[in-house]
């Protein structure tokens, strides 16, 4: 028996050796999953070593800090065997890993819930506060890119183009608590906490959004001047394509592809950035679901946190690898042929 | 609709298709195309009052200036320039002439920084030289069609040919209404520009064509919109000899059978002379010269325009001497002015007794002479590089499983004190085999001997000992050279980096001796790269070279970023260089035109294979491969190596008063 099995793995294997040796894009796709599953992996091994390992003894993190000195003898042999601290740590770890494949991180310690669960309940009000927070900082910063690189007033482009470096300056705290003051206090447009109706989400998608506009903008001006200068430009401009007509036909999608990878980082920028405007504006959220777990010293929960954040991160950048050759042939053809060696090409 | 490309036929004059004609005082439209043999002339004589139309193309005393740290730094100086229907005019300079500028200012296309002070551009009559960019934008295309000069990089990578050229057609072309008819437009104009298979590459990217092909995508895209009027830019500088033949011959072509007008920019001024009717000299952002090829050819005026005469490699009729012999001779006509004039050096033995020959016999032969008699004298000693059964290849990863076959076989044999000439355009493998030559690469098969040990067998550190014999000097001396050194530090750099020098004050001498080697004086030494042109900065990466006194020098195209007359100057260095200190040079190049100034031998590579080798008046004058006569067929500038005077078809420009040099 063992050895038909092994003998399928093995044809198995090589097939799958194959597929991916003749095609690049199989190749592509290995190399890009592979990557993200790594991540994923390597962050819930990096926090199981950090909260399971290196504390002395993890029941002292279970219990209320005021109490420790009162749980003792028989009582501590009972939560150390429930959560499995009795284990070697490799057992422990690869229990849990086990658990975790199967999205099972065990139980909060303070609600005690599942930890999936938990996070199930929080999750999209997060992704859709992070998404709207995106679109935002994109549309701020095609909005100051495209104004920067069409307007002809030398003035205007200083202008528009020192914003975004404002924008890095200022902390995402100070964000909240100014347009706290103005729009909320002052005005009184908008609520200054809660989670219900579109309005309560206007601040808290300002507040994520202003702060990695800046960035986006920065990289974007710089790219659409880079474009704008390029030799193809010239070409177009002889054909007789007016700026306008250059502006949107060539430069914006060529210049645009950047923009793409910055996004997908700042994509997980904008869930770690939860924790704090979910925090201001008393939202629900991964981002409060954190901050608890952390002050209560939730330790499966702060686990499950990370390594979720982690994972939407891979993914997210794993959707920018994907999509980038569907958007510049260039990438497409070196895909197919892998790289010639410089000076090798005919 | 669909017409055949031929037909192409110039629309009606400027004035009558531009939207913004009431600005001008029309000619009245031309009822029919010009006829091609006579191209020039027609369209004076149809008009109305029968006076001579105005010229396509008139800059008069134009003045560019470009805004450089608060300042202006004038790049066009007072220049005036001319193109008549039918007319095929070179504009020559070297690089910061201000030839570029000249042209981009025309079209409308210079930089934001840059601001036309005076002077005004005409198309046909019309003023337009503070015309608004909207409006210029009505003229490109349509009247006046660009092609621009490296089309590696003048096509957008992200759409398809066929797209691009489209969009020529419709920003330009009313006829074509709807998507088939622009289509059908856009491929008659892929065909024109001489694509044979125009369908298939509507549907590319511009990544997947040779740099010939997109050159001729550019070109259908100047033609799409119809244009009476061409200006190109350089459109061959990034292409191998051979493809400029062909496509310079093309742009002869439509000049001739659509009767349209044509402006080409070159540095080459021997492309000029094999194209054009006439011929505007362009130096410091001033034309310092203007006049009919033949002309220009034959009683040139201005000292600048004959020393780029002088210095253009197709007018030496073989290799060049030692400036030392040259002294000896006072007779040779073709030195090029201000060419490296070196610290008295000894002179070589054979010069004297192949001196009177130079002047009589064909040239070749007896330029050979010199660097045989030494060769033979050393036939004892093992030659300095003898490379035997070379493979390299490269894999492709993905589809197929191919390879570049770099190296595929390649013997060479360089004899101690001799200048072999390593011949080919790109992806022959010429600069692999440099590379392999002094272990850069190392070869997947073949033995290399340099002066009798094989470099492919030894340890990191024997090679080492090998390379302070053995130097390279890179292509590019921009890159090449470190931009935080001063010239005093590169040179020292592999003194001390085979611990060459004892001390400071030894250090300071030698480097002193190289530096002055190539003909520049002790003030160069605190100098950075940044502060250097380039040829100076060339002459530098050949003091670093010859610091180490090496015996052999690999030099891959250590010529080819450089203008003519620097180009001119530093050959001149290397042969002086070598009849000094009897160094053995591996020169790679892509120029046949070049190789013939230097070289002992001459091996032609071509896809990793070399077609032929032998003693370079043998490859030159009776050429064995196809391939070998190929490449000398394309090298410009036959009028100044034949007979001096051209037989035109064309009728020479009546054009020529008005348009004094200044």
């Amino acid at each position: 028996m063992p050895k038909a099995e092994s003998s399928v793995f093995a044809r198995w294997r090589a097939s799958g050796a194959r597929l991916i040796q003749r095609h690049p894009v199989a190749r592509y796709l290995t190399l890009k999953v592979g990557r993200a599953v790594f991540v994923i992996w390597a962050t819930f091994t990096a926090t199981f070593v950090l909260l399971y390992v290196f504390p002395a003894d993890p029941v002292d993190l279970l219990v209320d800090p005021a109490a420790v000195g009162q749980v003792r003898g028989e009582l501590r042999e009972q939560l150390a065997a429930t959560y499995g601290f009795d284990k070697p740590p490799l057992e422990q770890y690869l229990d849990r890993l086990g658990h975790a494949l199967t999205g099972d991180f065990g139980n909060s310690v303070t609600s005690g819930k599942p930890v999936g669960h938990a996070i199930a309940e929080t999750l999209p009000h997060t992704l859709v506060l992070a998404a709207l927070a995106l679109g935002a900082a994109l549309l701020i910063a095609f909005a100051l890119a495209v104004g920067a690189t069409a307007t002809r007033r030398p003035w205007l482009r200083n202008f528009l183009t020192s914003l975004p470096s404002a924008a890095v300056s200022i902390p995402s705290f100070m964000v909240a608590i100014l347009l706290l003051q103005v729009f909320a206090f002052t005005f009184g447009w908008f609520p200054a906490f809660g989670d219900q109706g579109w309005r309560t989400m206007v601040l808290p998608v300002a507040t994520l959004a202003l702060p990695v506009s800046g960035p986006i903008a920065q990289l974007l001006i710089r790219s659409f001047e880079a474009e704008l200068g390029a030799s193809y430009i010239a070409t177009s401009r002889a054909k007789g394509a007016t700026r306008t007509r250059i502006l949107t036909g060539d430069v914006f999608r060529n210049a645009s592809l950047p923009a793409l990878t910055i996004a997908g980082i700042v994509f997980g920028n904008l869930i770690a950035g939860s924790v704090i405007t979910e925090t201001v504006f008393s939202r629900q959220g991964v981002g409060r679901l954190t901050q608890t777990a952390i002050s209560s010293l939730d330790v499966p929960l702060v686990q499950g946190v990370v390594v979720l954040v982690a994972a939407a991160f891979a993914a997210i950048n794993l959707a920018v690898d994907l999509l980038y050759p569907l958007l510049d042939p260039r990438i497409r053809v070196s895909l197919a042929q892998g790289s010639a060696p410089a000076g090798a090409s005919a | 609709m669909s017409t055949s490309p031929m037909a192409l036929a110039p629309p009606p004059e400027f004035p009558a298709t531009a939207p913004v004609r009431s600005a001008a005082p029309a000619p009245s439209p031309a009822p029919e195309p010009s006829p091609p043999a006579e191209p020039s002339r027609p369209v004076a004589e149809r008009t109305p009052a029968d006076q001579p139309a105005p010229p396509l193309l008139s800059v008069t005393d134009l003045s560019v200036d470009y805004r450089v740290q608060g300042g202006w730094f004038p790049a066009v100086r007072e220049a005036s320039v001319a193109v008549e229907a039918g007319e095929f005019v070179a504009i020559v300079g070297e690089s910061g002439s201000g030839k570029t500028t000249l042209i981009h200012a025309a079209l409308g296309l210079a930089p934001a920084n840059a601001r036309v002070r005076s002077g005004a551009i005409r198309f046909s009559g019309v003023d337009t030289t503070r015309w608004r960019d909207d409006r210029m934008a009505r003229i490109r295309g349509n009247y006046v069609g660009f092609i621009p000069q490296d089309p590696n990089t003048s096509l957008n990578p992200t759409k398809r040919i066929g797209r691009q050229v489209v969009e020529a057609v419709a920003f330009n072309d009313r006829a074509h209404p709807g998507a088939a008819g622009r289509r059908s437009a856009a491929i008659e104009a892929l065909l024109a520009a001489g694509l044979t298979d125009p369908e298939r590459i509507f549907d590319q990217y511009p990544h997947e064509l040779s740099g010939g092909m997109k050159q001729r995508a550019l070109i259908a895209i100047a033609l799409a919109g119809k244009p009476k009027l061409i200006l190109a830019d350089e459109p061959t500088s990034a292409l191998d000899a051979t493809i400029q033949k062909v496509i310079l011959d093309h742009l002869e072509h439509l000049r001739e059978t659509l009767g349209i007008g044509l402006a080409l920019v070159t540095h080459d001024l021997a492309v000029a002379l094999d194209r054009s009717d006439r011929i505007v000299v362009m130096k410091d952002g001033q034309v310092v010269e203007e006049g009919r090829q033949a002309d220009i050819l034959e009683h040139a005026k201005h000292d600048y325009t004959r020393q780029l005469l002088a210095a253009t490699p197709a007018r030496h009729p073989g290799r060049l001497l030692p400036s030392a012999d040259q002294a000896g001779l006072g007779q040779r006509q073709d030195v090029p002015a201000g060419a490296a004039v070196i610290e008295p050096a000894t002179p070589q033995a054979a010069a004297p007794a192949t001196a009177p020959a130079i002047a009589t016999a064909p040239a070749i032969a007896a330029a050979a002479a010199p660097a045989v008699a030494p060769a033979a004298a050393k036939a004892s000693q093992p030659p300095a590089i003898a490379a035997r059964d070379l493979f390299k290849h490269y894999p492709l990863r993905g589809k197929g499983g191919g390879q570049v076959r770099a190296l595929d076989g390649v013997d060479l044999v360089v004899p101690a004190g001799t200048v072999h000439a390593i011949v080919g355009e790109s992806g022959a493998g010429k600069s692999t085999l440099a590379a392999a030559l002094v272990g850069f690469t190392a070869p997947d098969r073949g033995a290399i001997e340099i002066e009798g040990r094989d470099i492919t067998r030894l340890s990191r550190r024997e090679l080492r000992q090998v390379r302070r014999h053995l130097q390279y000097v890179f292509q590019n001396p921009n890159t090449s050279l470190d931009p935080r050194f001063t010239v005093e530090r590169l040179v020292a750099e592999p003194l001390q980096a085979f611990g060459l020098v004892k001390s400071r004050s030894e250090s300071r001498e030698r480097v002193r001796a190289s530096v002055r080697a190539v003909a520049l004086d002790d003030s160069y030494l605190h100098r950075t790269p940044a502060q250097l042109s380039g040829g100076q900065r060339q002459r530098v990466a050949i003091a670093r070279a010859l610091a180490l006194r090496p015996r052999v020098v690999v030099l891959d195209e250590p010529v080819s970023a450089l203008d003519v007359s620097v180009q001119a100057q530093i050959l001149q260095l290397l042969v002086d260089l070598q009849a000094e200190l009897g160094l053995t040079y591996v020169f790679v190049s892509h120029d046949i035109g070049v190789v013939k100034l230097i070289a002992d031998e001459i091996t032609v590579m071509k896809d990793g294979l070399v077609v032929e080798s032998g003693p370079a008046g043998q490859v030159l004058n009776r050429p064995a491969h196809p391939y070998t006569r190929q490449l000398l067929e394309a090298v410009p500038g036959r009028d100044l190596t034949q007979a001096p005077s051209r037989q035109t078809t064309t009728p020479p420009s009546h054009h020529t008063t008005s348009h004094h040099t200044t």
